[in-house]
Parts: structure tokens; C-alpha cells; sequence
């Protein structure tokens, strides 16, 4: 590290020499200090409409062709230009090297947030945080997308736009049922993965022969022999991640739709453990840059207008309306995550007799980098909240907890307020709704009727009463029985196994004759 | 460790372009849906600009499975007076804690986007035509026609350009210093009249030298030859004339005015937007005819008797002075209130069966009638009788009621949809 002195930069202006030093003394806090361990950072520079591009295909920098995606874009572009909607200032990609891009638009100094917030907060997140370990494949995403690419083009060549576009508009309706929650198998590779489908087409065309296709088969095994037990356990039901059931299991897909499951499940699984650890990344990437930018500060490598510039952004970053303002609109993540990082740095360094109560394991531990590295590796957004919210944060916050039964005539009840009865029930009630799991519908596949019409059985166990929505659901279970080609059944059983509503549908297109 | 800075401002924008055209595409009734109701909304003069349309979600929805309803806990920042056991009223005045939650009426919204230009008269006047365009004689004989576009570094030497060839080389010579003629005859002239033996020397120096660059830089160089250009402009593969003949009698109120109007524009912006090649003639009568510019015939007042057989005739000698019918598809499109003097009746009606209408592709016949007129189905006007008899007689004749303005674009687009072969003769 060379001129650890001086102003990286003065006004707004900047260029790539300055973009360049404002990264590498980011890296040096980051390093040093803080003790992150990141990715290689690839920074690129992005004008407004390619931030929009980036937008409608889920900020990934390349894509598969969907018209949805075409309508995210038309459907941000004209926010944007009625001024509805400001842009992100960047965007992170977890991949490796780790892709953030910073808007061009940005002053010297937002680009300076963005570096330390993004290339160095993000990024340690990504690439030490056990879900992201465990799901993620950093290394192959991109060659994995590219490949996705053009198999989807590939496919639409071969089989038509139609019969592609319909395939995926049924698996992209059951993309938030194609995950696998938990982990059994090996760590995805998604360049393994990419390998073997090549391998799998080119085995099909080498050893197709014609001929197999006339030869008769032997006398069907009855259906009777297969008793329930063992249909179920071939089947490897009951199986919750519907997108896979259906790659392995529907009768009459072929390789090719099969395949294209196949890319939407594993981007599913890919984004699964962005949507567990918002509050957490958000967190993480905010505290990181507001360390990373203070300590710049310190330094005298950042000017005071400069500085003052920053905390603006940083503010309203980390503002929090009450739940009666009109801008209310739930937690903010980076809100709460900052205000919970800041707290467990106090708690670690500075705590009261509270703290030590609550968090012996950590009060006043003295290691707080320690602390929260371990805390970011972990961690998830619910087991996070519900471990380390401190009651004096929940004080400061004025939390309190809403509990809106219909049947109760007389309102909605205040079930907990910050105060000493509340503290543990309110944390918990938080950290479920943080729960990825416990906010997705409850669905699973659990049964075929093999011997029968083949009929496909679903179960969605209600928990507190919450059905499906009803024109919603009819449309997914219609693009699932599509790909299933035989009816499927779903049914919404609440927490005493009553019934409380049938779904049956039937696949628009009869099954052809065998 | 090493960083990379990529600069990805220049790399070609539009990525999501293919994606727009799939998902217009898909949306493509929907939006169409759309652009029409917008169109009649708008001032028809903007229709042209595109813009803003909303298509309902709905329609583009993409599902998942949500959940609503049931036992809702939340947990909310920002308690001032509550304390456990509190119970708020629903209705929201307890403080809004309850505005509609996520996931419950929201699939009513529209979606708005933003057209370009283009795609929004694209989807526009999809799907019209001007019907039975036959005469296609001219094309059959007519070559292409050239015509002058500037000029070009290789071409024919029939078509070298002297004077832009002498201009460009005379450029070149200036700029590159080519020693003059003059400058040589007055050097050789000192030359042969010095005596001193060195200043000699170094006159012959320069002499040869400015004798080589005068050799080195040609008077004319192949680059400073430039050839006429020509451009083919293929000539109208068929040519068509547009009447529009409007009543803007005294018996015309504003509402029918304005619709007839509304319609005139329509035509005008399809005309003008699908066919290369089509006059319009714009013809505005009370009890008697006059052609006028579109100007005055969309926004100038006037105010008068009404005479039908007057426009018809201005119609009449204008084909006959300008538009031979041998050459020419000829169209006509009348709007009216179906009012016309008694008088006029027989007059109109031999007219049009005699002059007009053999010499029409398509004649169409547009009847406004007051907003809400219901009266007006009660029994047929002057003009709609007269035509409604010629039209049973075989005449290619179409007639059409308008006293709505959401319903001029319909008519519109019924009147000059796109048909099939078989039903070209049917009105």
C-alpha cells in the first residue's frame, strides 16, 4: 500500500485512476482492519439504461430470453422515466471474481460508498456465508448462465419458440417450489453440471438406434405388486421441491423440457439464499462501508464535504419510517441489519448488565471483528434476529407486535410491546418473518395414482389459516398439470388434517395416445 | 490482488430489446387493446407521438402460488401509545396499521409501459388496408426511375464529374504545396540569366527539387476523381386518390362535427402512414363544394345549406381534371349527417351511380348522428335511404352510423380491415 495519505479524490469528478485508489485503500481497511476475505473484485462502469438491462433479467449480466423479462423492463423503464423510481447505485453479482457495477452517474464519493459497500461488504458476505457456501456456486455461475443461454436459444431452434416459451412460463410459475431446502446431496457444481448435460445429449445421439423402438417389451409388471410404500419411496415422495419431482418423474416431458427445468430449478436454487439473508447481507455491506468510509476519514483520505456527502447517503441507506408514515413499508433491511451489527459491536465492547443477561457468550467479548465474522458466516436472516436482537434495540425501534385474527371481532390485538413480557415472544414473532420457509406456501408432492388416471396429488398445509389465493393458484396448477399431462390435485389441509378446499386440474392438451 | 475496471459504457445498449419485441409479441391484442383506447382518449393528432398505454396485468400475469388471509402477526416499528392487550379497529383509523396488506387486491392493477413512436402506430393500423388497390397498369410499364444522390469515388467514366474532380484536385495540390508553373519558368528564367556560379548551384538545387515534387504530386490524381451518383427510386406501384368529402352545414352540430373530424384524421394518419403514393383530396360543402388544404378542412369554420350533389360534382371534375380513372384507384369517403334538401335527392343519386361510383374502388359513407341518438335509428335519413338503395343494388358502397366517439375507431377499422378474396364485393 503506497500513499496511505492525501485525498483519493476532491469534488465529485472521477476517473479510473481514482476508482483504482479509492479500491485499493478501501482493500487496505478492508484487509487490515476489518479482516475481510473477499473474492477478486471486477468493478464495471455502467451507464443508466444498462442498469435497467440488468434489472430485468435479475441483475445478472447475461441471461436466457423470456418475455417476462421484457416486461420487467418496460415495467421499470417507465417508472424510471416518470421519475418514480430512482436506480440502485450499483449492483453485486456473486460470483467469482465478484462483478459490481457502479452507475456512472455516481460523484466521486458515491462511488467510494459503493466500492466498500458492495466490492468489499457484499462480497465478504458471499464468499464466507455458509448458505451461499453451501448453495451457491460462486466459480461456475456465469459459464453456467451462458450455457443456459444458449441451450434456451438452442431449443427454440430446434423445437420452436412456442413449445419453449410454454415450458418455461410453467416452470418459472413454479420456480419458488423447485428449491431444495435442505442440504442432502453434494455441493452444487455448476460446471460439472453444464458438462454432464452435454455429455447426456451426446451419449442419446450416439446410441440411438430405431430399432429399440419396435422391439416388444415384456409383460407390464402389475401395478398391484407395487404396493403404496414402495411407489412412494421410487418416486421419492413426498417431495416438496416440485420442479425436481417433475424433471425426474413427469411421464411424458421431453429430455429437452426436462433439461430446461433442470436451468430454472438450479437459478432458483442460486437466489435461495439471497432471499433467507437480506437483513443480514444488507447488514453486513452497510456496516462494512460505514466502517471502511469512517476510518478513510479518519485518515484524512477523505475531505469533510466529502464526508458529509457520504452520512447523507448513509442516512437515508439506513432510515426507518414508523409503522404510520406514509413511506412505511415494512423493515427496512439495511435498517435493521446496520442498527443489529452496531449493536453487537457495542455489546461486545461496551455492555450493560442487560447485555450480559441476554449475551453472555458475547458481552464484552473485546474481539468485536471476531464477533461478527463469525456471526456472517453462520448466520441466517431468522436464526440471526432471533439470536442477536437486543432488547435495546427492540426499545429503540418502539417495536410491537400485531396479532390480526379474522374471527376476533373486537380488532387486532397488540400482543407484545418492547417492555420486559414482550422482549422474547416479539423476537421470535420477528425472526419468523424473516423465515423463508415459513413465508412460502407449505406444498408438496404426495402421491401419483400409477395405477389409475395417474393422477398427481398435491397437499398445502395451511398454517394459521392462510389459504392460497385462489386465481393464483389455478393458473400455477394449470402450467403444472401442462407439464405433468395428467390431472393434478391439490389439496389444502390446515393443522387438524381437515380439508378445507380441492383443487382439480386438467392439462389443456389431452395426452396423446402412447 | 488483482483488480479489474472494465468500462462497459460503450458495449452496445438494447440487450433487453429482445426481450421487449418477445413480451409485445405475446401482449400483442392486449396492447393493441390498449393503444386503441388510448387513441380515442387522446387528441387523434397525438396518436402519432405513441406514448403511454396501460394493458391490465391480468392479462400478462405471471403465477405464483401466494397465500393470503388467515391469522396475520406482524411486528412493526414505532409504538407510541400501545400497550399489550390493546385491540385497534380494524378499519385502519388505529393508527393504518392494517393498509391492504401484501398480496391482497392487486391483481386488478394495469400495467403501464411506454411505446416508441413506431410500435405504437404499428399496433395502430395493424390490420388495415385500403380494399380492391387493382390498378397496378402504371407499374406494369414504368421502369424504376433514377434520379441524382450526390456523388461517388467509383462509377462509370461516362459519369465523371469534371468540375467536382478539377475542384478536389486543385484542394489536394494546394494543400500538399505543389510548386506552380510560374514558380518553375521564373526560376529556370533567373536561372539562365545569372552569372554567379554558386547562387547557379543552388538554383539548380531548388529547380530539381521542385521539378521532383511537381512529379511526385500529380495534377490530377485517381483519388481526386468523383462520379456522379444515381439512386433507383422505384416508381408507385400503384396510385390512389383519396376524396374526403365533409358536410359542415348548419345542420351539422358540433358533436357531428367533431366525429366526422375524428374520423377524417384517423384516415388521414393511415393514409398518410401505410401508403407512399396516396393523394388526398380533401372536399368540405354546405350547398355548395369547395377544395380546400387539410388545414382548413380539419380546423376552418363554416357554416351554411346543404347540398350533397355539390360535392359530388366538385368530386366529379376534379377525377375528370386530374385523376384519369384509368389510372388511378379512386376512393371516397363521405361523412354526413344524412341531412340533404329534397330537391337534391335525385340529383345526388345520379351522380353518384352514373359519375362516381363506376369509377370508385370504394365508397364509403359515414353518418353521424347526436351523442346518445336513439331517435336517429327510428327511421333513415335523406342521404342514408338514397344509399342503402344504390347499395342493394350492387354498388361498392359501405355505410356506416357513428354517434359515439368511442365508436369511430371501430367503424374505422371495420371499414377498411384487411379482408379476405371472397368477401371483397360485400359492404
Amino acid at each position: 500500500m503506497t500513499g496511505m495519505t492525501g485525498l483519493l479524490f476532491e469534488g465529485a469528478d472521477w476517473d479510473f485512476p481514482t476508482v483504482q485508489r479509492i479500491h485499493d485503500a478501501c482493500e487496505g481497511v478492508a484487509r487490515s482492519e476489518l479482516g475481510l476475505d473477499v473474492y477478486p473484485n471486477q468493478i464495471e462502469v455502467i451507464t443508466a439504461e444498462q442498469m435497467l438491462d440488468a434489472y430485468s433479467s435479475v441483475g445478472m449480466p447475461l441471461f436466457y430470453k423470456h418475455w417476462s423479462f421484457g416486461k420487467h423492463f418496460a415495467f421499470h423503464e417507465a417508472s424510471y422515466r416518470k421519475g418514480l423510481m430512482g436506480l440502485a447505485y450499483e449492483i453485486v453479482i456473486n460470483s467469482s471474481p465478484c462483478i459490481s457495477y457502479l452507475m456512472e452517474e455516481n460523484t466521486a464519493t458515491m462511488q467510494a460508498l459503493v466500492i466498500a459497500h458492495a466490492a468489499f461488504g457484499h462480497n465478504h458476505f458471499f464468499k464466507n456465508n455458509y448458505l451461499f457456501k453451501q448453495w451457491t456456486d460462486a466459480d461456475g455461475i456465469l459459464d453456467y448462465l451462458d450455457f443456459a443461454k444458449n441451450y434456451v436459444a438452442h431449443c427454440e431452434e430446434r423445437h420452436g419458440r412456442r413449445a419453449v416459451e410454454r415450458t418455461l412460463d410453467a416452470a418459472h410459475a413454479l420456480m419458488s417450489h423447485g428449491i431444495d431446502r435442505y442440504p442432502g446431496k453434494k455441493k452444487l457444481d455448476l460446471r460439472a453440471e453444464e458438462k454432464r448435460a452435454g455429455q447426456r445429449r451426446r451419449h442419446e445421439e450416439e446410441v440411438f438406434n430405431d430399432l429399440w423402438r419396435t422391439v416388444p417389451s415384456g409383460p407390464a409388471k402389475s401395478a398391484a405388486t407395487l404396493n403404496v410404500e414402495r411407489r412412494r419411496k421410487l418416486l421419492g415422495l413426498p417431495q416438496e421441491n416440485l420442479l425436481y419431482f417433475l424433471e425426474k418423474s413427469a411421464p411424458r416431458l421431453q429430455p429437452w423440457q426436462r433439461e430446461l427445468l433442470r436451468i430454472v430449478r438450479h437459478i432458483a436454487q442460486y437466489f435461495y439464499p439471497q432471499s433467507q439473508t437480506k437483513v443480514m447481507n444488507e447488514g453486513t455491506a452497510t456496516y462494512v462501508h460505514y466502517r471502511i468510509m469512517s476510518r478513510l476519514h479518519e485518515q484524512g483520505r477523505i475531505s469533510d464535504g466529502n464526508f458529509l456527502e457520504f452520512l447523507q447517503s448513509h442516512t437515508s441507506v439506513v432510515f426507518q419510517p414508523e409503522f404510520d408514515d406514509p413511506r412505511f413499508s415494512g423493515f427496512n433491511p439495511y435498517a435493521l441489519g446496520f442498527a443489529m451489527m452496531q449493536d453487537i459491536a457495542r455489546i461486545v465492547t461496551n455492555p450493560e448488565q442487560e447485555d450480559r443477561e441476554w449475551f453472555p457468550e458475547i458481552a464484552g467479548q473485546g474481539d468485536v471483528m471476531g464477533v461478527l465474522r463469525d456471526v456472517w458466516a453462520n448466520y441466517r436472516d431468522e436464526s440471526f434476529i432471533g439470536q442477536f436482537l437486543s432488547p435495546r434495540l427492540m426499545r429503540h425501534f418502539r417495536m410491537f407486535h400485531l396479532h390480526d385474527d379474522p374471527e376476533e371481532r373486537a380488532g387486532i390485538r397488540v400482543d407484545a410491546i418492547h417492555d420486559e413480557r414482550g422482549f422474547r415472544r416479539m423476537r421470535r414473532e420477528l425472526a419468523r418473518q424473516h423465515d423463508v420457509g415459513f413465508i412460502d406456501a407449505n406444498i408438496e408432492v404426495v402421491d401419483v395414482d400409477l395405477a389409475g388416471d395417474r393422477r398427481l396429488l398435491l397437499h398445502h398445509h395451511v398454517v394459521k389459516g392462510a389459504q392460497l389465493n385462489e386465481t393464483d393458484a389455478r393458473r400455477v396448477l394449470q402450467h403444472l398439470a401442462d407439464l405433468w399431462s395428467y390431472d393434478v390435485s391439490l389439496l389444502e389441509i390446515d393443522q387438524s388434517d381437515k380439508v378445507m378446499k380441492e383443487y382439480v386440474v386438467s392439462p389443456r392438451q389431452a395426452p396423446a395416445a402412447a | 490482488m488483482a483488480i479489474h475496471i472494465i468500462d462497459r459504457r460503450l458495449n452496445p445498449g438494447g440487450k433487453s430489446l429482445e426481450n421487449r419485441q418477445r413480451f409485445l409479441r405475446r401482449a400483442k391484442s392486449l396492447v393493441q387493446g390498449a393503444v386503441k383506447k388510448t387513441s380515442q382518449e387522446r387528441d387523434i393528432k397525438d396518436v402519432l407521438e405513441g406514448g403511454e398505454v396501460s394493458i391490465p396485468l391480468d392479462g400478462m400475469h405471471e403465477p405464483r402460488f401466494r397465500r393470503q388471509g388467515g391469522i396475520r402477526d406482524m411486528v412493526l416499528p414505532g409504538n407510541k401509545k400501545f400497550i399489550e392487550g390493546d385491540y385497534l379497529p380494524r378499519s385502519g383509523e388505529g393508527g393504518g396499521a392494517r393498509d391492504s396488506g401484501p398480496g391482497e387486491g392487486d391483481s386488478e392493477d394495469a400495467f403501464r409501459f411506454v411505446l416508441s413512436r413506431d410500435e405504437f402506430v404499428d399496433l395502430f393500423l395493424d390490420d388495415l388496408e385500403l380494399p380492391d388497390l387493382a390498378k397496378r397498369k402504371i407499374a406494369e410499364t414504368e421502369s424504376e426511375g433514377s434520379q441524382r444522390a450526390g456523388y461517388t469515388t467509383s462509377g462509370s467514366p461516362a459519369n465523371i464529374s469534371i468540375s467536382r474532380t478539377v475542384r478536389l484536385a486543385l484542394l489536394r495540390r494546394v494543400a500538399l504545396r505543389r510548386p506552380r508553373k510560374q514558380e518553375i519558368e521564373q526560376l529556370e528564367a533567373e536561372l539562365s540569366e545569372c552569372e554567379d556560379e554558386k547562387r547557379r548551384a543552388e538554383l539548380m538545387v531548388t529547380l530539381d527539387q521542385l521539378k521532383a515534387k511537381a512529379k511526385r504530386i500529380p495534377f490530377i490524381d485517381p483519388i481526386d476523381i468523383r462520379y456522379r451518383r444515381f439512386e433507383t427510386v422505384p416508381k408507385p406501384v400503384a396510385q390512389a386518390v383519396m376524396f374526403c368529402l365533409m358536410d359542415v352545414s348548419g345542420s351539422m352540430s358540433e358533436h357531428m362535427k367533431d366525429l366526422a373530424k375524428r374520423f377524417y384524421m384517423l384516415l388521414y394518419v393511415f393514409l398518410k402512414r401505410r401508403y407512399r403514393h396516396v393523394e388526398i383530396v380533401f372536399i368540405r360543402h354546405t350547398d355548395r363544394a369547395e377544395e380546400v388544404d387539410e388545414h382548413t378542412f380539419f380546423y376552418g369554420p363554416a357554416s351554411g345549406g346543404t347540398l350533397v350533389s355539390s360535392a359530388l360534382q366538385a368530386m366529379h371534375d376534379i377525377v375528370r381534371e386530374r385523376f384519369s380513372p384509368s389510372d388511378w384507384n379512386i376512393y371516397a369517403a363521405q361523412a354526413s349527417d344524412g341531412d340533404n334538401s329534397y330537391s337534391d335527392g335525385e340529383l345526388a343519386g345520379l351522380l353518384l351511380t352514373e359519375k362516381i361510383l363506376p369509377v370508385c374502388q370504394f365508397f364509403a359513407y359515414l353518418e353521424v348522428g347526436e351523442s346518445g341518438g336513439s331517435a336517429f335509428d327510428l327511421s333513415d335519413s335523406a342521404l342514408w335511404s338514397l344509399y342503402d338503395r344504390l347499395r342493394s343494388g350492387g354498388a361498392p358502397l359501405s355505410m356506416r352510423k357513428v354517434s359515439e366517439r368511442s365508436e369511430i375507431f371501430p367503424v374505422f377499422h371495420d371499414l377498411f380491415q384487411r379482408r379476405g378474396q371472397q368477401e371483397k364485393v360485400a359492404p
